[in-house]
């Protein structure tokens, strides 16, 4: 154990087992994408490469690497190369504050969500400059919606998290997760006895993260029938690979938050079994029952306008969120007001 | 009021989306409808139309046209083309040559109107694809339905002797009728070995199969 804890071998346990974990998931989850599109179309999916298609992302893999990456002329180069890095690095840096189990967390900081908002706030950047690097129009327009909407969404999911850290009083996400340990009723999502809109919160959370991946139904950055490929529109090959690899990178960061946050992270439902590699189990199923939804709500609503997305942020989530956020203050400090003047 | 509206509208926005989600996963949940092409193929539907074939005659093993030519006049687009040889011991023409012009062909179905012996009908090949125009511009009708009588000869091996006798029966017999006649003034070491063969076979239609070759005598 204490071999683990020298630090280099730390960073680099850290870099090869996040860096495979990310790729193997953005891998595989185009795979569930379109096997989950295909069930819910009732069609089989990709079925050739392999058993049952099990080979489809190595297949899709060797296409994307053969391929050339091309830097149109005109274009800004330097920032065209580096957007897809800038996109990519956000999501491996969060996952370094993610707790799989309570043991199996890269680097435990105590201040691990503010470290989660703060990078996760980059990947809006690096859409804008490759977006704006690409010297296309479409690119660009589509870089400006992902701008707005990023702003839109980001001020609802803030105020949410406010809300939850009233509840919770700390940042450390562990410890979030420690606060949640006995049972499927002591998760935040059910603490309805600390803010009757607990759910509500939830749900709010949930539409932001989807807003802020830039999935379906507000996938405005990748607008295929309107704006070509969006962002992405000028990036072949493996550029175009590493914001797709990106977008999966960032679900599964949204994905892992909202289950730390709101369904008790690694502890377990029923109260026992919640120890170990137990905890990273059920960490695990409550983070892809979480992605499978993600993908069910793809192929289940078409994309909003995006006057529509807009309304949807500052006209309804915002005054809800806002709503929670005053209710869970008063609902906490009333009593106290109480007993001071009565 | 207003935010009573809204509150409304939201609540039954949200409900909707729970609807859509049911549904999907309502969907998702059955089997699935596709046919796994190159794998599998759905069976074409009877008033599917193809090219125009000939048919295969399940008694004779052959074609029923007797190259009347009808459906060459029946055609509007002029595709079709037809040439018959008598063959000896039958009573009609057989079709020798059916050459079908499918780059002109409108599948409008007059020919299979027209025919009177019900030799043509629309096939059920929807795999049509060539390199070559010639493969669709002369479509060769005979050249399939020969590949077509093999393929049914090896499926169904007794009718596909029983035929083949029959019609060697028939084409003995009718060497035979015609061969009496010719007796006196041929050469015997012509005419003799052909009625010794032909009679045998006349007289066994189960007989193996023989070379229709005496006929040329």
């Amino acid at each position: 154990m204490s071999f683990l804890q020298i630090e280099p071998v730390r960073i680099l346990l850290y870099l090869v087992g996040i860096c495979a974990f990310v790729g193997a998931n953005a891998a595989y989850l185009v795979l569930a994408e379109r096997k989950g599109a295909g069930r819910i179309q009732r069609r089989p999916g990709p079925n050739e490469a392999g058993f049952g298609g099990i080979l489809q992302p190595v297949a899709d893999g060797i296409k994307l690497l053969a391929k050339q990456v091309m830097v149109p002329p005109g274009t800004d180069a330097l920032l065209f190369r580096a957007a897809p890095l800038m996109v990519m690095a956000p999501p491996l840096m969060c996952l370094a504050m993610i707790p799989f189990s309570d043991s199996i967390v890269a680097r435990h900081l105590n201040v691990g969500l503010l470290f989660v908002f703060s990078f996760g706030s980059i990947n809006v950047m690096a859409l804008m400059l490759g977006g704006w690097a690409s010297r296309n129009k479409f690119a660009i327009i589509s870089s400006a919606r992902v701008v707005s909407q990023n702003v839109a969404y980001e001020i609802p999911m803030l105020l949410v998290v406010i809300t939850l850290l009233m509840v919770t009083g700390t940042m450390d996400l562990n410890e979030i997760i420690h606060q949640q340990g006995g049972g499927i009723w002591h998760w935040n999502l059910f603490k309805v006895w600390v803010n009757p809109l607990m759910p509500v919160t939830f749900v709010i959370f949930f539409i932001c993260m989807l807003a802020e991946t830039n999935r379906a139904p507000f996938d405005m950055a990748e607008a295929e029938s309107e704006l070509v490929a969006g962002a992405f529109t000028e990036y072949g090959g493996m550029g175009f690979g590493v914001f797709f690899m990106a977008e999966y990178a960032n679900i599964v960061v949204g994905c892992s938050l909202a289950t730390v946050l709101f369904l008790g992270g690694w502890q377990s439902p029923i109260g026992v079994l919640s120890g170990g590699l137990w905890g990273a189990g059920w960490f695990l199923l409550k983070l892809y029952g979480l992605i499978f939804t993600v993908i069910w709500i793809r192929w289940t609503f078409p994309r909003t306008q995006f006057y529509s997305l807009l309304n949807l942020s500052w006209k309804i989530l915002i005054p809800i969120s806002l709503f929670t956020l005053l209710l869970t203050g008063a609902m906490m400090k009333l009593p106290v007001v109480y007993h001071q003047f009565f | 009021m207003s935010l009573l509206t809204a509150l409304r509208d939201t609540y039954s926005g949200f409900k909707s989306l729970l609807t859509g989600l049911r549904i999907t996963a309502r969907e998702a949940s059955k089997p699935s409808i596709t046919v796994q092409y190159p794998h599998e193929t759905l069976k074409m539907p009877e008033r599917f139309r193809g090219h125009v074939k000939l048919v295969l005659d399940p008694v004779t093993g052959k074609s029923r046209c007797t190259s009347c030519n009808l459906c060459v006049r029946a055609c509007p687009s002029d595709c079709i083309t037809v040439e018959g040889i008598k063959r000896e011991g039958e009573k009609k023409k057989s079709v020798s040559e059916y050459t079908l012009d499918f780059t002109t062909c409108s599948l409008c179905g007059s020919c299979v109107e027209a025919c009177p012996s019900d030799a043509i009908e629309y096939s059920k090949d929807y795999n049509v694809v060539s390199l070559h125009r010639e493969d669709f511009s002369r479509m060769d009708l005979v050249k399939k339905l020969e590949a077509e009588a093999k393929v049914w000869a090896e499926k169904n091996p007794e009718a596909a002797a029983a035929a083949a006798a029959a019609s060697a029966a028939a084409m003995a017999a009718a060497a035979a009728a015609p061969a009496k006649p010719a007796v006196a003034p041929a050469p015997a070491s012509a005419a003799t070995p052909t009625p010794t063969s032909t009679p045998a076979a006349a007289a066994n239609p189960v007989a193996p199969v023989r070379s229709p070759e005496p006929k040329t005598t």
